[in-house]
């Protein structure tokens, strides 16, 4: 039978078993709808195609499969940039496919014409610029392999339109790619060392990060944490993986970790640092970085093992697969010492929630949203301090429970982020937080989310500013606050209606959680406006450059 | 040309358009120049070889992980001996014919 390229996309598409796609059409990728309009794919039509690559990206980051992105070429094939590059550093699966002039124009500075080949490599996995649709049969499998396996990341395929309306006989299609799970060789000494450095080592931490998310370790990390009683801290990819609840859970570390968890980091004397890259956000001054604790570390990435930290124990491998080969000659521990000492630490030191009249602070609503949903809830956040406050406060228990654009901190995340991740969760609540400066950076999509009516709660933490830049005006720039308060602000919940959303103001005279349980207890999208205090900070906090240790704010009796 | 730290880097790679950008695209943008290239391809034109003299400067084991990072890197390793001097004879390789 003959096949268009666009329809072998199409196809291959619906063999790795891809329900929706997120996108936008124009000129050159319009053989590809026409291909996707006799499919049984769902389309998401987004309202910009940054909009589109972070809905892909809540699919991807809530689901753990790659998901798909489509955009026109030109402004439709930059305008995905951000999202592809983000997918890249926060290790996301993701699949962009842009249209691009017909192959006898490129070159020629011809109409939405742009490199798009070049413009992705520094900012993907890898990518492709699609030569013939022969080539599809291979390109389109070896993506979502390349996407999904090792540490994931985006893969961009750039098809010009007449590849995408050459025609090609097909008597039989490939088969269909098992999940490969590459295996790497564990070194039996490795394993073995490791094993020595956590029996005899006397104030060990667990230091978590993404990988373990990706891994599907959580489990595994419980029992080893358990066993051996091992304090766990997580950076913010790896909230979700350890039980809020539970006391060996020291939190987030870092920048805006409290003061007990940072604290105890410090004293500890050997790291298990599994699925993390010791980056600055959670490491402070890395010549500062528990200097003399010794480090067993344990990535997918062997590029990751010893670029910052020299360990003393690095493992190339899949954590999970590590975890089963450690668990079982981990002896048993209590190690009362340790604990006594964290337990001390998290008292003299703890994180200060502001008080229980102050209904308005931040923390103490994400708090109270966190008790009153379901474990299983979705939480996207975009990018400030609302996010770190939702690290601070929001009671993480499982795993894939936190999308958040970690990496490359982008404004404008959260919504779209939350449109996918609802699309592929739909048994599932879902809530954004945002502030009032992130959440126009994609404002956009409440289109989309109209649309669709997804149950998606969106609370915009509202001060006016762009807080965190305030925030560090004040605090390292002598207050002087240049571009980061807004002349005016839309009037969010009136915006909201606008595009057929529910839309909320909460009154700060009145008491927010009988009006957020109202506002929560509907189906469908809304959106609330909390109106904040505009100078408060998140703290603690440690100041660009010094060491994780040296934190500013956040004592008890400040 | 600095010759007490200089290395090479021995690559096969995929032959297609996009490849020698994948590759210099990891130097230029980490500041690392590269001092001298040299490549061509190997039997049937699906792969080629390249040599890459660079600095020795610490971050080299680094850049051998992200080049076998790359899909369309095939092999990478470092050449233990090899007289580099061909990089500093690059214009006596190609005889212009009047």
């Amino acid at each position: 039978m003959r096949y268009s390229g666009a329809e072998i996309i199409i196809k291959l598409l619906e063999q790795e078993g891809v329900e929706i796609v997120a996108g936008i059409p124009g000129g050159a990728n319009l053989p590809l709808y026409d291909a996707l309009y006799k499919s049984k794919i769902r389309h998401v039509l987004a309202r910009h195609e940054q909009g589109a690559g972070f809905i892909a990206q809540g699919m991807a980051r809530s689901t753990g499969r790659a998901a798909v992105c489509l955009a026109t070429s030109g402004p439709g094939a930059t305008n995905l940039l951000t999202a592809i590059a983000d997918a890249k550093m926060d290790s996301v699966p993701l699949v962009a496919i842009t249209g691009q002039v017909a192959s006898n124009l490129i070159g020629s500075d011809a109409f939405q014409e742009v490199d798009m080949y070049g413009l992705t490599v520094p900012i993907t996995k890898h990518n492709y610029l699609v030569s013939s649709a022969d080539d599809l049969l291979n390109i389109i499998p070896e993506a979502f392999q390349l996407a999904q396996t090792g540490r994931p990341g985006p893969v961009a395929i750039d098809v010009p339109k007449d590849i995408q309306n050459q025609q090609l006989d097909i008597a039989e299609w490939p088969a269909a790619q098992p999940d490969i799970k590459q295996s790497y060789p564990i070194g039996e000494n490795a394993v073995k060392a490791a094993v020595e450095l956590i029996a005899g080592c006397e104030r060990p931490v667990l230091y978590i990060g993404g990988g373990i998310v990706h891994s599907g370790a959580s489990e595994r990390l419980i029992e080893l944490a358990r066993k051996n009683s091992i304090p766990v801290a997580t950076t913010l990819m790896g909230m979700g993986s350890f039980p809020d609840d539970d006391p060996l859970y020291l939190g987030m570390l870092g920048m805006h970790g409290s003061r007990y968890t940072n604290y105890i980091i410090n004293e500890a004397d050997l790291l298990i640092a599994f699925g993390v890259r010791f980056d600055d956000r959670a490491t402070g001054n890395i010549q500062t970085f528990c200097p003399d604790a010794a480090v067993i570390h344990v990535d997918i990435d062997p590029a990751e093992l010893d670029k910052l930290r020299t360990a003393h124990v690095s493992i190339r491998a899949d954590i999970g697969v590590v975890l089963d080969r450690i668990l079982p000659l981990v002896e048993r521990n209590s190690r009362r010492g340790w604990l006594n000492r964290v337990e001390q630490l998290k008292e003299r030191y703890p994180f200060v929630m502001p008080g229980r009249h102050d209904h308005y602070h931040p923390l103490n609503i994400i708090r109270y949203l966190g008790m009153k949903v379901g474990p299983d809830t979705i939480i996207s956040t975009d990018v400030g301090q609302h996010q770190m406050w939702v690290a601070q406060s929001y009671p993480f228990s499982r795993p894939r429970t936190l999308l958040t654009s970690g990496s490359l901190g982008t404004m404008g995340f959260g919504l779209p982020a939350a449109i996918g991740a609802a699309l592929a969760n739909p048994d599932k609540r879902v809530l954004c937080f945002s502030g009032d400066g992130s959440i126009l950076m994609n404002i956009q999509e409440l289109a989309t989310l109209a649309d669709w009516q997804l149950n998606i709660a969106i609370i915009v933490f509202n001060n006016g500013h762009l807080g965190l830049v305030r925030q560090q005006q004040e605090l390292f720039y002598q207050g002087h606050y240049i571009a980061s308060r807004f002349r005016t602000s839309p009037n969010f919940a009136a915006l909201a209606r606008s595009f057929g959303i529910r839309g909320y103001d909460l009154d700060p005279n009145e008491d927010p959680y009988a009006m957020l349980n109202d506002c929560l207890y509907q189906a469908g999208p809304c959106l609330i406006n909390v109106p904040i205090d505009g100078s408060t900070n998140v703290f603690p906090m440690v100041p660009p450059g010094k060491a994780i240790y040296e934190m500013i704010g956040g004592e008890q009796h400040a | 040309m600095p010759e007490i730290n200089a290395e090479v880097i021995s690559l096969r790679v995929r032959n297609h358009p996009g490849v020698m950008y994948h590759i210099t695209g990891l130097f230029s943008r980490r500041g690392y120049n590269l001092e001298g290239i040299l490549c061509g391809q190997l039997g049937n034109g699906e792969t080629s070889q390249i040599y890459l003299l660079v600095d020795n400067n610490g971050v080299l084991p680094q850049m051998m992980k992200q080049l076998d990072k790359l899909q369309d890197v095939l092999e990478v390793s470092l050449l233990d001996s090899c007289d580099y001097s061909l990089f500093q004879r690059v214009h006596e390789l190609i005889k212009v014919t009047t």
